[in-house]
């Protein structure tokens, strides 16, 4: 589903991403784990296009070039992140901003947009997912939103945008461990054959309720093991000492 | 003129004679505003004086047709007033059923009946603002003159159109209204300025509201005269004992356009809220210049401008509050927020205090800022795109200046322009 080669990535002539190769396939869930700065958020920035990134290498997304296309092509596609740190928009409504988001994408694959009734049904089954009411939906996207609260907001998008590639961006991050549960009941609902996660965070944590089949260790902007779930585990006995990158030069600049 | 001056020599010429005469006077001696002056600092006037208007006469325009008007000013259903080249146009207009102890009619037909009624308005001294108001005191011939008598409340609201149609020639149009509220009635009214793309001319409108104890007028101003049109528009108020005035300002249109609010809160406990938005694009200038005077104890005034500006345009909010000695309980706040959606849009904003008493709250900002980057991002991955995505920020942010609008088709009317301007991202939130 999306093949990640050598891919390298720099802002403001300092180099993030050195090199990385990933390869996920439909149905996975794979998690990246890493230390603060080796590159895990650059690397979710870079595969959902965000601006201001010197780029080489390549992503190929089902056959096509992702880093080719807009945030709202690459959207259209199927890719979506659950973002770390969810932006406030006062003034906009969560539920108009669901509903546009989502005949957006149906617009643009060519299909028919949800009227208000269709789509109310829809958010209202899928807010099961993560625990949310309705007041949610009524006040502006994440405006006063509780660090939780924003988190299942994300997660409830997801469940209504649909994607085939989830990026979770330290979707743990800030989270109690009734609020973890519930985000992670949300993931663990929407997990199918068809659909793919990389699901990125610091703490060994969150792999305890989503299980990966795959864990991959980043660290100074490359991927420097991977293994299967026991690998969360060692690491979370032993820390992320002694996990160098390939190249040593590279790891002397961090 | 020169035939006014020479009779006035011989003899008395009547109140109203001699007070157009002062303030043509006073211009002469005054002259225009320039830069120079503090209330006209950011608003080029050259465009305006360089262009030898005349004044208008009354007669239809050539081209006028109750379409166009429909079109420029949405109708409300109730009272509606239309002058055309500031006269009024009966044959456009529609006075429908008014309840008892409401005087709906036009400043000529009070003018040829009974001036010494208007006195109090056209009588008093003259240029004590600036030069554009001495020129209404001198060319003000018609407009709407509105009396509701105590306790009078007006349900639908009052419609005043202002539809131009110079077609060739330059002309200066002068309306002047004047609308008195008794203690204790209500009312709406809605003034709306527009006229035919490409004509050339200018807009010099006074409108003088009068509020007596627990008197209540809602008023809204709609700018949206063609981007070759000069507006300058002065709505004075004055407020008795707890009286209340809303005015919400709408600017979309004109060259150069100044909207000027000035509000004497001489009774206790008179309330004034104040709401505008502006949305300069192209070469436009917006100029906002509110002066709130609390005289009185325990009044309130509220202010909040919004400003949306793009390409070269350019808005300037010139709020000042003055709270005079002894006007303790005064509570007056006052906020300007503006949106730049160009490198090259430009914006001044002065919000003033002058406090002269101790006991009062008063508080003032101001805020200037672009579209947010990583609102616009977190949008475009959900899958909307860039337009649309920007459309629906903008939207976000003017949304609540819509929503203040309290008659319905106004602010369907208001959105749908929004919309259009600003994308299709902006259609107004159904949910």
């Amino acid at each position: 589903m999306l093949k990640i080669e050598e891919l390298h990535a720099s802002i403001d002539n300092k180099e993030i991403l050195r090199g990385v190769n990933l390869d996920l396939k439909a149905g996975e869930v794979h998690a990246i784990m890493g230390p603060n700065g080796s590159g895990k958020s650059t690397l979710a920035s870079v595969l959902i296009g965000r601006e201001g990134y010197e780029i080489s290498g390549s992503a190929t997304y089902e056959g096509q070039d992702l880093l080719a296309l807009s945030p709202e092509e690459r959207a259209a596609a199927g890719v979506f992140l659950a973002f770390q740190h969810p932006v406030e928009i006062p003034g906009v409504g969560n539920m108009y901003f669901m509903r546009t988001a989502l005949n957006s994408l149906r617009r643009q694959r060519g299909e028919e947009e949800l009227d208000a009734v269709d789509f109310l049904t829809l958010a209202q089954e899928r807010m099961k997912l993560v625990e949310m009411d309705q007041t949610f939906m009524s006040r502006a996207v994440n405006e006063g939103f509780s660090g939780g609260e924003k988190k299942r907001n994300e997660i409830l998008q997801m469940a209504i945008l649909e994607p085939k590639l989830a990026i979770l961006d330290e979707t743990d991050s800030g989270l109690d461990i009734d609020a973890l549960r519930v985000v992670a009941n949300g993931v663990n609902a929407l997990r199918s054959e068809g659909r793919t996660m990389l699901v990125i965070t610091h703490h060994q944590r969150l792999l305890d309720y989503i299980v990966p089949d795959f864990v991959h260790v980043m660290a100074a902007g490359q991927i420097v093991r991977s293994g299967d779930k026991d690998l969360a585990h060692e690491l979370e006995a032993n820390g992320y000492e002694g996990l160098t990158p390939r190249s040593a030069k590279v790891g002397a600049t961090v | 003129m020169s035939e006014l001056q020479r009779e006035r020599n011989g003899r008395d010429l009547g109140w109203l004679a001699e007070a157009r005469l002062n303030a043509l006077e006073w211009v002469g001696t005054n002259g225009f505003p320039s830069r120079k002056d503090e209330d006209w600092k950011y608003t080029a006037l050259d465009g305006i004086l360089a262009i030898p208007f005349e004044a208008a006469v009354p007669g239809p325009g050539p081209r006028v047709t109750a379409e166009l008007i429909n079109k420029a000013a949405v109708d409300l259903g109730g009272p509606r007033l239309v002058f055309v080249n500031g006269h009024f146009a009966a044959e456009f207009s529609r006075i429908s059923t008014l309840p008892p102890g409401v005087v709906v009619t036009t400043l000529a037909a009070v003018l040829a009946a009974s001036p010494d009624q208007l006195k109090p308005f056209l009588g008093h001294t003259p240029g004590e603002h600036h030069a554009f108001a001495a020129f209404n005191d001198v060319f003000a011939e018609d407009g709407a003159y509105i009396h509701l008598t105590n306790d009078t409340i007006v349900d639908e609201p009052i419609q005043l159109v202002f539809f131009s149609d110079t077609e060739g020639v330059p002309l200066l149009i002068s309306p002047r209204s004047v609308i008195i509220a008794d203690s204790g009635s209500r009312a709406t009214i809605v003034e709306t300025y527009a006229g035919i793309d490409n004509d050339v001319y200018c807009t010099n409108v006074v409108t003088e509201v009068v509020l007596a104890e627990n008197a209540q007028i809602d008023h809204y101003a709609v700018q949206n005269e063609p981007i070759t049109a000069f507006h300058l528009a002065l709505l004075d108020i004055r407020q008795a004992r707890a009286s209340r005035f809303a005015s919400r300002s709408v600017m979309l249109g004109s060259s150069v356009a100044r909207h000027e609010v000035r509000v004497l809160l001489e009774g206790v406990e008179a309330v004034v809220s104040l709401d505008g938005i502006y949305l300069p694009q192209g070469e436009q200038v917006h100029d906002n210049t509110i002066f709130v005077d609390h005289v009185a104890t325990n009044c309130t005034s509220h202010q909040l401008y919004k400003g949306v500006l793009d390409d070269r345009g350019h808005g300037i909010f010139n709020g000042q509050i003055m709270v005079r000695h002894g006007a303790d309980g005064t509570d007056a706040n006052q906020k300007n927020k503006n949106l730049l959606l160009s490198d090259r849009a430009q914006v001044d904003t002065r919000p003033r205090l002058e406090i002269y008493t101790d006991e009062v709250k008063c508080t003032h900002g101001a805020a200037v800022g672009q579209i947010h980057d990583e609102a616009l991002l977190y949008l475009r991955t959900r899958g909307i795109p860039l337009e649309e995505a920007r459309g629906l920020l903008v939207y976000a942010f003017v949304q609540e200046m819509v929503d203040r609008i309290e008659l319905e088709p106004l602010r369907a009317w208001l959105a749908a322009r929004v919309s259009a301007r600003f994308g299709s991202g902006s259609r107004r939130a159904q949910l």
